[in-house]
Formats: C-alpha cells, structure tokens, sequence
C-alpha cells in the first residue's frame, strides 16, 4: 500500500487516492468545528483549546470572515487554512468587480472545494490538510445556509455539521437533536453540540 | 468639462462633482455619480475618462475592502490614497489610466484629509483641491474664501459659491452637481446642486 501513496496522481489498486485520506487524518486530529442553520441565523462554533500561558490567544482567529455575508471555520492544518482563506477572500472581491454583485455561499464554497480537488489532480503538491465549514446569507434570497467541503474536493450544504476532532460524536448528538431552531436556540445547540465532547 | 473640487473642514471634508456623462457634443445623462464610496469613511471623487473612470475606482475599492478583510482593520485614508497613487505610477508607462481622483476621508485618530491624485500619479495632501477647467473658478473662489476650520454651513456656502461661479463663467458649464461629504458618521451624498432635471419619459 506504501508504494501508492508517494505521488498522488497515482490510484492505488483498489480506487484510493491515499494522500486525500491521510489529509483527511489530518483533519480528524484538529480543533472540533460546529455549524448549526437555523431558520433565520447560522451559527459556527470552534473548540478552542487551552492556550499556552504565554500566547496571546486573540491573535489566533479560528472563524474568519471571507466577505461582509460570509464567514468560514475550519478543522486542520492552519497554515494551510491561511491560504485558502486568503485566495478565497480575492475572489470574494474579485467577483463583486466583474459582476458587481456579492458572491452567493454556494459559489465561494465552489471555488473552494474547486482549489482543494486541483491540488488531488497535479504533480508534485499535496492536498490541503484541512476541511471548512462555510456558512453565510445568499445576498438574494436572505436564507441561511452551511456548507462544508474537504480535502477531496467535494462539498455539500448541511442542516448541521461537524468536522475536525470528535466530528462523529458531535454528527450523532446533531442528528439526534436538531430540530428547526432560531436565534439564541440556535447558539444553543451549536454550544450543547461542543460541549458534547469537550472536558 | 467635468468640475470636481473639494476642501476640508472642522472635522469632515466635502467632495463636489458634476454629474453630466459627455461624449462628444453629446450629453448621454446629466445624472452620473461620479463620487464613489470607497469604504464606509471614505470617497472617492474621479474625472477623466469614463471607462478608465469606473474600472480604476473600482478597482481600488475592491482592493481597499480585501485589505480590510485580511488585516481585519481598514486603510487609513493616507494609506489608501497611496496605495492608488502606487497604482496609476506603476500603470503609467506601461497602460496609464486618464483618471484625475480627490480622496477624501476621515480617520479617527487624524480627523479629515484630501488627497490630490492626478493622472500622472501626482500626489499632494491638500485642505483644498480641484481639477478640470472649472478649477480656475473654484480654486480662485476657495482660495478668496476658504478658512481652516469651516463649519459644514460655511463650506456648502463655499461650495455653492464655487458652484455658481462655474455655472455662470465657464462655456459648457456642467448643469447639475452632486455634493457628498465624510465626517466621522461616515461617507454620505449630502445634496444635489440640479438646473436641469432629467425629463422623465411620458407614459403610454
């Protein structure tokens, strides 16, 4: 199995792409991230574990925002969050100039899970390490909606999700809790959720 | 023909532009906001050519709000004002944009300012500033008129001034003007300075 994964343009014989999983490894060892859609809020909520003494804990920005409707969490390698975040946020701004329009939630989490599936489909680079939950309003309609994406490439909207560190855990209490919820309800589960497996 | 000035006042600035869009001896509308909002405590008043007019501005707005998202915080108006100098340099000799632009803003810590940026990439911060042929009128009608420290009362008094000069001495006066001011509330129009409204079509 070894053999299969030194370039990732190669499958293995039984249909893996071993780098896109091991990223995936990656992602399950990071900081939980929650997302919760209520009927007129999305909610985003972030593990955020105990700080060394000495750090300044406001300098790490674990929910960032992509454009004044649209905001991002992510589970993963940070570094590599850092740059998707930042091409993302180009292109937030890059379609408001060619379209004078704000991009849609559905078309930025596009390009992001486009930028992760290019880097599974070229030689000599590796996936990015990290899975997002993107949430925001579509600037037409005013619904709310939470998308998530990973290092495959593939996204999908949810109701809600959870990535990173005891994703599963969080997934089975959502699944059994959610229920159509509106402001502070919504904060609510999101925080019952991370609470769930947080000590 | 197209007039855009602007000062600085007690603590906010004023931008005037006309609003007529010309090509060639044709008027295609005298409603053409020429004043842009480059972020919520900033405007951008441009003249010049009216494609490189809207793609550059824009350009440096959608710049500015990239800015802000990454670092979290938003430009200064010193900074921004640089930044769109260093753009219209380096485009110079290469493609350069015929765009004349006065950015005014208000910063919290420093109050309000104006910057002069001319097609060449001249930059000057100014307490009063214009550019076109109706320059020669409000220039002389601020520099007789214009005092640190106006109240908002005083420099629409000024501006009115300025305005009615150009009207009644320049020969292909711009009929209509837009007036936006920036205080520390924010960009906001302030008011229209119109002798001829556009005529509404007449209904079937």
């Amino acid at each position: 199995m070894a053999r299969y994964d030194r370039a990732i343009t190669v499958f293995s014989p039984d249909g893996h792409l071993f780098q896109v999983e091991y990223a995936l490894e990656a992602v399950r060892k990071g900081n939980a991230a929650v997302g919760v859609r209520g009927t007129d809020n999305v909610v985003l909520g972030v593990e955020k574990k105990s700080a060394a003494k000495l750090q300044d804990s406001r300098s790490v920005r674990k929910i960032v925002n992509l454009d004044n409707h649209i905001a991002l969490a992510c589970a993963g390698l940070k570094a590599d969050a850092r740059v998707l975040i930042n091409r993302a946020r180009v292109e937030c701004q890059s379609h408001r100039l060619t379209v004078e329009d704000p991009c849609t939630v559905e078309y930025i989490t596009r390009y992001i899970a486009g930028l992760q599936q290019k880097y599974t489909q070229s030689g000599g680079v590796r996936p990015f390490g990290l899975s997002t939950l993107i949430v925001g309003f579509d600037p037409y309609t005013g619904s709310p909606s939470l998308y998530q994406t990973d290092p495959s490439g593939t996204f999908s909207a949810w109701k809600a999700n959870a990535t990173g560190r005891n994703s599963n855990s969080i997934r089975e209490f959502l699944e059994k809790n959610f229920k159509e919820t509106s402001g502070q309800e919504t904060v609510k589960l999101a925080i019952r959720a991370l609470l769930e497996v947080s000590c | 023909m197209e007039c855009v000035f602007g000062l600085v006042g007690n603590d906010f600035a004023i931008v005037v532009a006309d609003t007529s869009a010309v090509h060639s001896i044709l008027v295609h509308k005298s409603n053409e906001d020429k004043i842009m909002f480059l972020d919520s405590h900033k405007l951008i008043a441009a003249s010049g050519e009216p494609g490189d007019r809207v793609q550059f501005t824009e350009y440096i707005q959608k710049n500015v709000a990239l800015y802000q998202f990454r670092n979290g915080i938003p430009l200064t108006t010193s900074a921004a004002a640089n930044f769109t100098r260093g753009e219209l340099a380096t485009a110079l000799r290469k493609n350069p944009y015929s765009v004349n632009i006065l950015l005014a803003g208000y910063d919290k810590e420093t109050g309000p300012s104006l910057y002069y940026i001319d097609y060449l990439a001249t930059l000057h911060k100014l307490e009063k500033g214009a550019f076109g042929y109706g320059s020669y009128f409000s220039l002389s009608m601020m520099d007789r008129h214009y005092h640190s420290g106006m109240s908002v009362e005083e420099a629409i008094d000024l501006v009115d001034k300025c305005i009615n000069e150009i009207r009644s001495r320049l020969v292909v006066a711009p009929p209509n003007f837009i007036i936006k001011i920036v205080d520390k509330d924010g960009a906001r129009e302030y008011a229209w300075r119109q002798s001829v409204a556009d005529t509404p079509a007449p209904s079937a």
